[in-house]
């Protein structure tokens, strides 16, 4: 592509010029972005290490001055992040088979638009719904009504990157099961579904890593505790809520919290897309 | 008496009846074909009855605020729930101004990254800086607030407040105290929040653009640049789309921004002074609202909020899609 500078005619100074500076200027951009990124991740690493501890990861919660940690949270996300899962995915995935198998014509285009449509409403606007739909009614908050929050945000997420691992799946696959008198069922189930496996479990850990950084949903759903909850109808607390309400407030010792629990929150984020990547790479 | 043998011949029946549900769910008028269809069915059905029901729901519990304020709602400027005044422009303000700042300061670099990892960059390089900047897509939202707070604020305090006053003071924007927390903090949080997003939906739309069209710049003898011009022309109505996403993550991002805008519901010309948004004003006060009023106020901000966003996503989807069609991106966000 770039090696075109055929018959001789290369382009004026002046011009190669402008076109060399703006590739410079292009590269800075990007060194500009990685270069935040670093710097970050850097600055969450460097604080958060030096608050960590086994206390820290298994304790509750505790007044200034007394130390605590945030082991309540760490078990309330991991609750939060399986309901949403168990709602979450099923559907998910199975609306995404919908579209890739049977989606053509005006629903699935619509259903298609909606999913898009909806994975940049923002999540504090679930919340709100998920508020008026469980909390009011139940008139309390709730685990259950957080996992709600998190599966209804992971569901259209689920549903294009399924479809778009099942379009990967070459149709002859499906003619061939097809042509051996299975029916469509089967051959769904069967043949494209195990077929496309890893690709859907992929997109399905990742929606998982991005809900379980999710905080404005949580804040008037699952609201946060201070203590071991494993109750779907009580209160439950969670890394991120920790995490941002030890931030806003004025005692250093909190703030130092606040780091160590990002470190154990992204943390768990790594671990979740490492496991993605050791999981496609085992099957293939 | 003729005995109508069971099997093939109910079968053949079965085509003459009026209207048989497994034909009508499955062409091949197989039991566990149609029951499939049918349940497959149903799950995309849901992901429309969500949204028809966010909106009937928070619409329903914001009735009490609709009917009491009107459009004043969106118009008053005061905002007291002690008085019981409701009036939202503060938060239309700080949600509007800090939004387009963060798309200003966000858009030429998101261009400039993507234009460098499709036309720019070797293979070898671009590869693992897409990463990276999805990585930066990755990170949480409380997580840009809690870096916001600590290192963003003072630094911006420090050394970013005092020389922009020194040479830009005589104007209103950049008055008042520079005390790191506010609009312009808001901002640069939103603008690094956005930027891979908006950059991977370029990226998609660039790649979009068809090889033949770079091959015949260059055959005429255009520049590498001269090329990516042609190539951002072609790619316009994608690029737009794809800003247009940003302005709609911006507009929605609720917890960086709360953390760092100051949250003080005030309209002031000044990029130091603090603001509040939309997101930010549910995000907290939502739990400590006391009364109906209050709260059913507090819904409406969400259905503006709900209502906002799905327009401005649906609009750039279209715009996107109108670009990527047909090839394999399908202009992820």
């Amino acid at each position: 592509m770039s090696r075109a500078d055929t018959a001789g005619r290369r382009p004026r100074r002046g011009r190669r010029a402008v076109s060399a500076l703006m590739t410079m200027l292009t590269a800075a951009c990007a060194l500009l972005v990685v270069g935040i990124l670093v710097l970050i991740l850097g600055y969450i690493a460097w604080q958060g290490v030096s608050s960590l501890s086994l206390q820290f990861l298994t304790d509750t919660p505790k007044p200034v001055g007394e130390g605590g940690g945030v082991g309540n949270a760490i078990v309330g996300t991991l609750l939060l992040l399986a309901l949403a899962s168990v709602i979450g995915l099923p559907v998910g995935i199975a609306a995404g088979v919908y579209l890739a198998e049977f989606g053509r014509g005006w629903f699935a285009g619509a259903v298609r638009f909606i999913a898009d449509t909806l994975t940049g409403v923002p999540s504090i606007v679930t919340g709100v719904f998920v508020y008026t739909l469980i909390v009011l009614p139940m008139r309390q908050f709730s685990a259950l009504a957080g996992g709600v929050a998190l599966g209804l945000i992971m569901i259209p997420i689920v549903t294009r990157t399924t479809e778009e691992m099942l379009r990967l799946v070459p149709t002859s696959l499906r003619e061939g099961a097809l042509a051996l008198g299975a029916p469509q069922w089967r051959v769904t189930t069967g043949v494209v579904l195990p077929a496309a496996a890893s690709g859907i479990a992929t997109g399905a850990m990742l929606a998982v890593a991005r809900v379980s950084g999710e905080t404005a949903p949580l804040l008037f759903t699952a609201f946060g505790s201070r203590f071991f909850n494993v109750y779907l109808d009580q209160p439950v607390a969670s890394l991120t809520v920790q995490i941002f309400n030890y931030a806003v407030s004025p005692y250093d010792e909190w703030h130092a919290q606040a780091w160590a629990a990002t470190l154990v929150l992204m943390a768990l984020i790594l671990v979740i897309n490492l496991s993605v990547r050791l999981l496609t790479r085992k099957k293939f | 008496m003729y005995h109508q043998p069971p099997g093939p011949a109910t079968e053949y029946g079965a085509r003459f009846r009026a209207w048989d549900w497994r034909r009508a769910l499955s062409p091949t008028g197989n039991v566990g074909d149609a029951v499939f269809r049918g349940a497959l069915f149903c799950c995309a059905l849901l992901l429309v009855a969500v949204v028809v029901l966010m909106f009937v729901e928070i619409g329903s519990n914001a009735r009490l605020s609709v009917a009491g304020f009107g459009f004043s709602f969106l118009t008053g400027r005061e905002w007291d729930p002690v008085q019981g005044e409701f009036g939202a422009l503060p938060f239309v303000y700080g949600t509007v101004v800090s939004s387009l700042l963060g798309l200003l300061l966000a858009v030429p670099f998101s261009l400039g990254v993507a234009i460098f990892l499709v036309e720019q960059a070797p293979r070898r390089l671009a590869r693992p800086v897409a990463f990276l900047v999805e990585l930066l897509a990755a990170i949480p939202s409380v997580v840009y607030g809690l870096w916001g707070i600590f290192v963003l604020a003072p630094f911006l305090r420090e050394h970013v407040g005092p020389p922009l006053q020194k040479a830009f003071g005589w104007l209103p924007l950049f008055q008042g105290t520079v005390t790191g927390i506010g609009l312009m903090t808001g901002g640069v949080i939103l603008a690094i929040m956005v930027t891979p997003i908006i950059t991977a939906v370029v990226r998609d739309v660039l790649a979009a653009v068809p090889v033949s069209q770079r091959e015949a710049a260059l055959a005429l003898g255009a520049t590498k640049w001269e090329t990516t011009r042609i190539v951002l022309a072609n790619g316009g109505p994608g690029i737009a789309g794809a800003i247009i996403l940003g302005l709609g993550r911006a507009v929605g991002e609720t917890m960086a921004v709360t953390m760092v805008i100051g949250n003080r519901p005030e309209i002031s010309a000044s990029l130091f002074e603090p603001s509040y948004t939309i997101a930010s004003v549910i995000a907290n006060e939502f739990t400590e609202a006391t009364g109906d009023l209050y709260l059913s106020a507090l819904v409406e901000l969400g259905l503006v909020l709900f209502l906002v966003t799905f327009l401005i996503n649906g609009a750039a989807r279209l715009l996107v899609w109108s670009v990527t069609r047909g090839t394999s991106g399908v202009g992820r966000a």
